[in-house]
């Protein structure tokens, strides 16, 4: 891969530089990375991408025409510090800047669910949630069918699931 | 704590074995976690941050892997420290970076090491020699629950952990090897095999990891999407890549061998020549060439030579390493003086290469 700025040397510097939702890669090599001041990921920001190739202009002017700076109110972390950092503030921000964030989740990963581990305690509360819409759903069929010997023992089960001691709980 | 006594020697260090060392230098598996109702070290202000390290840090040091484990603030750490952590790929430079409220725990065994306030609020890894990526997430998971039931997570339902940067979030995982890889560059196989990786998703740096060249041959491959796949279909797809470029790796050294024998008794030669007769060397030269000499001993070139003297002068003669070692005040030139005197005397008894012999060891 040759190097983007010079165009003669191999590039050995790799930076990738997402904003909004477009993604895109600047190559360098060594001389280029250490003349535009990229040697060291440390102290380079990433806003500075935009610098190298004249990129993000546009994008600029689009956004501030769009009017007002979205803000999270848990943090105070605006649109304009994520376009210029790449990170957010705080867990709330995801809620927040959803809208914006969906299409570059859908760039930079495999999916936009989460399919992986998730905390036990959660993980057990969702397990109960599922198991009570299907009884629920079960118990409903039951008595549409008219089979009301099923339907009471649905009925049971769901009792049980809410309070797990089975205290017959009667309205 | 004594950072420089607890920390294993690289003498001992390099003792330690695991499946594929030949090739696969160490495994890594990182998760990134955040607490609830907090902002993430980038964006958090210093009072919060040090109220962030002082709920974790407990919680951490008390997991009963942690047992007489090494904890400090960064603040607590001198530049010098600092820099031998990175050199020994324990924190990335990053959180070298860091003084008030981050923090460092790592445990007695250097196999599992948590930061605290990098980048988020808990990076925490698990580090095995050789191949062993499903051990290194299996122990990393283990972990990660049983601090679950002391930490308050950001989690939610759709988009999983939540993370600082985007590019982490869901698993927050990154499974990654470093790998040696001399044969794919000296037979100029490598950029065919890294753009290949690439398209799979998966990303391959330089030695100190992101945006760093890939000093002595070593090449850190590693995952990038984190959302929308489990943590085991992760893990399974890198050790199978890794598993073919070991493959790749073998047959280019074989083929070398055979087709062009005079090129590589050339470059491990004049290695060899070089770091057993210099006064003067670089870093950058140093690795470079005992990347070489590593291929040597692999070759059976060297057949008295242990592996394990290559691995160590690659961690000693890097500048924090050597600069501990003499004086913290050693200029540039200075230290390559001393790293060529270090390595001219930990070769004197090293014979030349035994070109008659060329039978690989395995």
């Amino acid at each position: 891969m040759q190097c983007s700025v010079c165009k003669e040397k191999p590039a050995t510097v790799f930076l990738t530089h997402i904003e909004n939702d477009k993604m895109h890669k600047v190559n360098l090599c060594e001389d280029c990375a250490k003349k535009k001041g990229v040697d060291n990921p440390t102290t380079f920001s990433l806003a500075d991408a935009d610098l190298l190739l004249g990129l993000g202009a546009a994008q600029e002017v689009a956004q501030t025409a769009g009017g007002v700076d979205l803000k999270c109110p848990r943090c105070g972390f605006s649109q304009a510090d994520f376009k210029k950092t790449g990170r957010l503030g705080c867990p709330e921000c995801y809620q927040v800047f959803a809208e914006g964030l969906a299409g570059l989740l859908k760039t930079m990963h495999k999916g936009t669910r989460h399919t992986g581990k998730s905390p036990e305690a959660l993980r057990q509360s969702r397990d109960a949630a599922e198991r009570l819409k299907l009884l629920n759903k079960k118990l409903a069929k039951a008595i549409e069918s008219e089979d009301f010997e099923l339907a009471a023992k649905v009925r049971d089960e769901l009792k049980a699931l809410v309070s797990p001691a089975a205290a017959p709980a009667r309205k | 704590m004594d950072l420089y006594e607890f920390l294993i020697t690289p003498a001992e260090a390099t003792r330690l074995h695991g499946p594929h060392d030949r090739i696969v230098m160490s495994s890594r598996v990182r998760l990134a976690r955040n607490l609830k109702n907090a902002a993430f070290p980038g964006w958090a202000k210093k009072p919060e941050r040090i109220k962030i390290m002082e709920t974790i840090r407990p919680a951490v040091e008390g997991l009963p892997e942690m047992k007489d484990a090494f904890s400090e603030a960064m603040d607590n750490l001198g530049a010098l420290e600092k820099q031998i952590l990175v050199e020994r790929h324990l924190i990335s430079r990053e959180h070298a970076a860091k003084s008030s409220g981050s923090a460092l725990v790592l445990n007695r065994e250097e196999t599992f090491c948590v930061m605290i306030n990098e980048e988020d609020h808990l990076r925490m890894q698990a580090l095995r020699p050789g191949l062993q990526l499903r051990e290194a997430w299996s122990a990393i998971d283990k972990f990660d629950s049983a601090l679950e039931k002391k930490l308050d997570y950001a989690f939610n339902n759709d988009l999983g952990y939540l993370t600082a940067c985007p590019t982490n979030l869901g698993t927050g995982i990154r499974v990654s090897a470093m790998l040696h890889l001399p044969g794919l560059v000296l037979a100029e196989q490598i950029n065919p095999i890294i753009q290949s990786v690439n398209k799979l998703g998966l990303a391959v740096r330089g030695l100190y990891g992101e945006g760093t060249e890939a000093l002595g041959n070593v090449f850190q491959v590693s995952n990038q999407m984190t959302l929308g796949e489990t943590e085991t279909t992760i893990v399974e797809r890198l050790d199978k890549v890794l598993l073919q470029i070991i493959e790749h790796e073998e047959n280019a050294r074989q083929t070398l061998l055979e087709k062009k024998p005079k090129v590589v008794f050339n470059h491990i030669g004049r290695a060899y020549g070089i770091l057993a007769n210099a006064h003067s060397i670089s870093s950058k030269e140093t690795m470079n060439l005992l990347s070489l000499m590593r291929l040597g001993v692999d070759l059976g070139l060297f057949p008295e030579v242990n592996r394990s003297l290559v691995d160590e002068l690659f961690i000693v003669t890097q500048p924090a390493h050597l600069q501990k070692q003499f004086s913290d005040k050693l200029s540039a030139e200075e230290r390559d003086l001393l790293r060529s005197d270090m390595v001219r005397d930990r070769l004197k008894n090293v014979s030349r290469p035994n070109v008659k012999l060329p039978k690989p060891e395995n």
